[in-house]
């Protein structure tokens, strides 16, 4: 029965090629268009840390002087050195870690050739439990190292083929950054988070780091920092990277064991802050964030406006491709009025004249999700090559695929319901009095 | 327009009821999304207009990058400019703490009393030498550039006894008076005098606000701690670039040059993303009124096919051919301007929604374009179905 509901709409589709050429070609743009889009909001908008983002949180203080001051708002991003060591010490959560960005001139021990400059990152010993970093070969470093200002790096994948071979374990070599030796003790596997969440000041996405170092050693050897820093009052002799300076430079992350440990830690915040405030280190009124690093994101608008601006768009160009294609198909049902009417006469029930021409929309959804699908995959081809961060992460998964097709049959049948119902309900006889 | 038959022509849409009210949701639809989209490309295409007030397309930065700290920066950054301001084809150099379009923002308080007292308020940070105001080819409108002498060499104690300030942030502390010669606090209480007032000084990402607040303090800067920004006959780029590439290891061979870009090249991927977005949006609106003029020859080339014998015996009443066409048009007309009058409201109730990600509402003026727009469309895409019509003859309605 369904076949011959088929046969009978390929037949009815071929004597108006035009105009069914134009429906798939509306339909398949439309769902093209929404599929680009849709595949990048979701890569986007993802879970940037599966299981764990609601147990990571992303701590703020309000450690800035009074000018311009107005209570209630947002406090800093980041931490001073001295709240976030101060922090680190007090051990609250189950792990802990500070960490800031930073741009090393990297090379192989002993060599000649010039060094490349690698984006890399100063944190400490818990940084890769937290964050489900992955190791291909030894490990990240202890406390003790931390301690010691221990000359030990932990590097990515990339650098580590790049340097010593494709999937070589180079533990134990040796690396000169910016001219001090460093012996290698972990080399990860590849590793990408995105967006990359736990800092958020050189833009969410594109920032590769392949060098991971104690931020103590860092600091011993005056490497300095990039990313974002914010200064208020005299930032003394000592350079704005100090433990006294007044400057909000770091990123400080908890892992708690459960969300519900969040209020207690949260208050323990608090009294740090109080405690500060009493001291005279702290000019604000007591004003702690702990956010998790879904929440994290969502504040601070991660996801690109563009982005949902163009899943937007994209979605009202289906909705006027599909009420196209409902007014084309109706148009098409009126003029068969009469066949319809001799169909009926015959014999055919309502039930026969409406499922046919149901599925006679259905092909036309299914040719036009099949285009859709091949100008998705060029769509987000398109996406690949563009101009934007995050145009590497633009694929197509199975999901996808899967809502593709699904979409644009049920459009289709949705824009056919009205033809459809029409068609049932011409009356044979008046049709043949016509006749 | 009088002599248009309104009233059958209402009548006759009664009857189909369900395909005139698909045309006008499409139109509706079709309005709301391009009257949207015109406006973001118009603010979009604003956007990628806008002037810095430098001299674009004659700057090139450069990046050093060193194999280990190096303790004397200013003496090696010194005789580097000294080397870099010999070349052909270099008009002037200096070494900014910042470049428009560089990705970082540095900015600073301003006060106008000492020891952060008083009016405060957030300025663009340019920091560099003598030269910089040259180089970067800022137009001055009141007073002079730094001298030598004012230019602070790196220290604990060192102050900027001068400071020169963009018209809006001279507008904003000194409203209506010179700002020649007033004192600002800008770290902690030693003041700076304004020397000069430049014409244009924009933040180092321009589109996020135009009207920013920006200065140049006098502070010499280091191949450490800033970028070297050469003013260069276009011309003499390509030469310029090697010639840098060349000296810097000559002067001190623990440096090396990592990144020669042109100030234009840097604007340009700058706004990568908003022609882009311009492209899309255009895309978009062309597809959009592609598919809404392909469902009105459609739908009205049915219309025409249903109506022949209708035509025939109203041209063989004596009906001209214009009669007929107009007939038509009108139709047209009266479904597209229903569409559109549907479509004002979805139209601003789409931006209103849009305002969620940070979009001013949309102005009037779009209203009618859109509306111009989408009539012209209709007439256009109906004036073949009813050309058609118009030839049907008389006698077709004596032969049923």
């Amino acid at each position: 029965m369904f076949l011959d509901h088929l046969r009978s709409a390929v037949r009815s589709l071929q004597r108006s090629p035009v105009l069914t050429v134009l429906m798939v070609l509306a339909l398949g743009l439309g769902i093209g268009a929404c599929m680009t889009t849709l595949t990048v909001y979701r890569v986007l908008a993802a879970d940037p840390i599966p299981g764990k983002s609601d147990v990571l949180f992303d701590v703020q203080l309000d450690a800035g002087d009074l000018a311009g001051y107005a209570p209630g708002q947002e406090p800093m991003y980041q931490l001073t050195r001295f709240d976030a060591e101060a922090l680190l010490r007090d051990k609250r959560g189950l792990r802990q870690s500070l960490a800031t960005g930073v741009d090393l001139p990297v090379q192989r021990a002993g060599s000649n050739e010039r060094p490349s400059v690698e984006p890399s990152r100063q944190t400490t010993t818990d940084f890769f439990a937290m964050f489900n970093v992955p190791f291909a070969h030894g490990s990240g470093w202890s406390p003790q190292h931390d301690a010691d200002q221990a000359r030990v790096v932990v590097i990515g994948a990339q650098l580590n083929d790049r340097l010593f071979g494709k999937g070589h374990n180079s533990v134990g070599q040796e690396l000169t950054l910016r001219g001090e030796r460093f012996r290698i003790i972990g080399v990860l596997r590849p590793w990408q988070l995105a967006p990359y969440f736990i800092d958020l000041t050189m833009g969410p996405y594109g920032r590769n780091e392949q060098l991971f170092l104690p931020f103590s050693t860092a600091m011993g050897l005056k490497f300095g920092s990039s990313g974002n820093m914010n200064c208020w009052g005299d930032v003394g002799a000592d350079g704005p990277g100090s433990l006294q300076a007044p400057c909000a430079w770091l990123q400080y992350w908890v892992e708690l064991k459960s969300p519900a440990e969040a209020p207690a830690f949260k208050q323990y915040l608090e009294r740090y802050s109080d405690a500060q405030r009493t001291n005279g280190r702290f000019e604000r009124a007591t004003n702690v964030r702990l956010r998790n690093a879904r929440e994290l994101l969502e504040f601070m608008q991660v996801l690109p406006p563009e982005v949902r601006l163009q899943t937007t768009l994209a979605f009202g160009f289906l909705l006027v491709c599909l009420v196209n294609m409902a007014g084309l198909q109706l148009a098409k049902t009126l003029r068969r009025s009469g066949e319809i009417g001799v169909r009926r006469a015959l014999g055919a029930s309502r039930g026969t004249v409406f499922t046919q021409f149901l599925v006679e929309a259905g092909l036309v959804g299914a040719l036009g999700a099949l285009l859709g699908l091949l100008l998705s995959q060029f769509g987000l081809w398109l996406v690949r090559q563009g101009p934007s961060e995050y145009a590497k992460l633009a694929q197509m998964d199975g999901g996808i695929l899967l809502l593709t097709l699904g979409t644009g049959l049920l459009a289709s049948l949705v824009a056919g319901l009205l033809p459809a119902w029409r068609a049932a309900c011409v009356n044979p006889a008046l049709q043949l009095k016509v006749q | 327009m009088f002599n248009t038959p309104w009233m059958p022509i209402l009548r006759s849409l009664l009857r189909h009821r369900a395909l005139a009210l698909l045309i006008v949701v499409e139109v509706a639809l079709a309005f709301a999304i391009v009257a949207n989209a015109l406006h973001l490309i118009v603010r979009l295409a604003d956007d990628l207009r806008i002037e810095t007030g430098q001299a674009e397309a004659e700057l090139l930065t450069v990046e050093l990058r060193a194999m280990q700290r190096v303790e004397d920066a200013q003496p090696l950054s010194n005789e580097d400019l000294r080397r870099i301001r010999a070349l052909p084809g270099v008009r002037a150099a200096s070494i900014t703490s910042q470049v428009i379009y560089g990705g970082s923002s540095n900015s600073s308080g301003v006060h106008i009393a000492p020891n952060g007292a008083g009016q405060r308020l957030m300025a663009t940070t340019y920091r560099g030498d003598e030269h910089l105001l040259q180089t970067m080819g800022l137009k001055l409108i009141a007073g002079r550039g730094f001298k030598p002498e004012e230019v602070m060499m790196r220290g604990p104690d060192a102050s900027m006894p001068s400071i020169i300030i963009n018209r809006s942030m001279a507008e904003a502390l000194f409203k209506g008076q010179s700002a020649l010669g007033k004192p600002l606090y800008v770290y902690g209480d030693k003041p700076s005098t304004v020397v000069g007032v430049v014409e244009q000084l924009t933040r180092t990402s321009p589109k996020q606000r135009r009207d920013a607040h920006a200065m140049l303090l006098p502070a010499a800067e280091s191949y450490r701690s800033g970028k070297y920004l050469l003013r260069v006959d276009p011309a003499q780029h390509a030469a310029v670039a090697k010639a840098v590439e060349a000296l810097i290891p000559q002067v001190d061979n623990r440096r090396w040059v990592h990144q020669v870009r042109s100030v234009s090249d840097m604007r340009s991927d700058y706004y990568a993303k908003d022609r882009a977005m311009v492209g899309l949006l255009a895309g978009v609106c062309a597809a959009l009124l592609l598919v809404t003029a392909f469902g009105i020859v459609g739908l009205a080339s049915f219309w025409v096919e249903q109506r022949t014998r209708m035509i025939g015996i109203r041209r063989a009443l004596g009906a001209t051919q214009a009669q007929i066409t107009r007939y038509f048009q009108a139709e047209n007309a009266l479904l597209t301007g229903l569409g559109v009058l549907i479509g004002m409201a979805a139209a601003i109730a789409l931006s209103q929604w849009m305002r969620r990600d940070d979009l001013p509402m949309l102005p009037w003026p779009y209203l009618p374009i859109g509306a111009a727009l989408l009539l012209l469309l209709g007439q256009l895409a109906v004036l073949a179905p009813a050309r058609r019509a118009a030839r049907v003859p008389p006698a077709l309605a004596m032969r049923a």
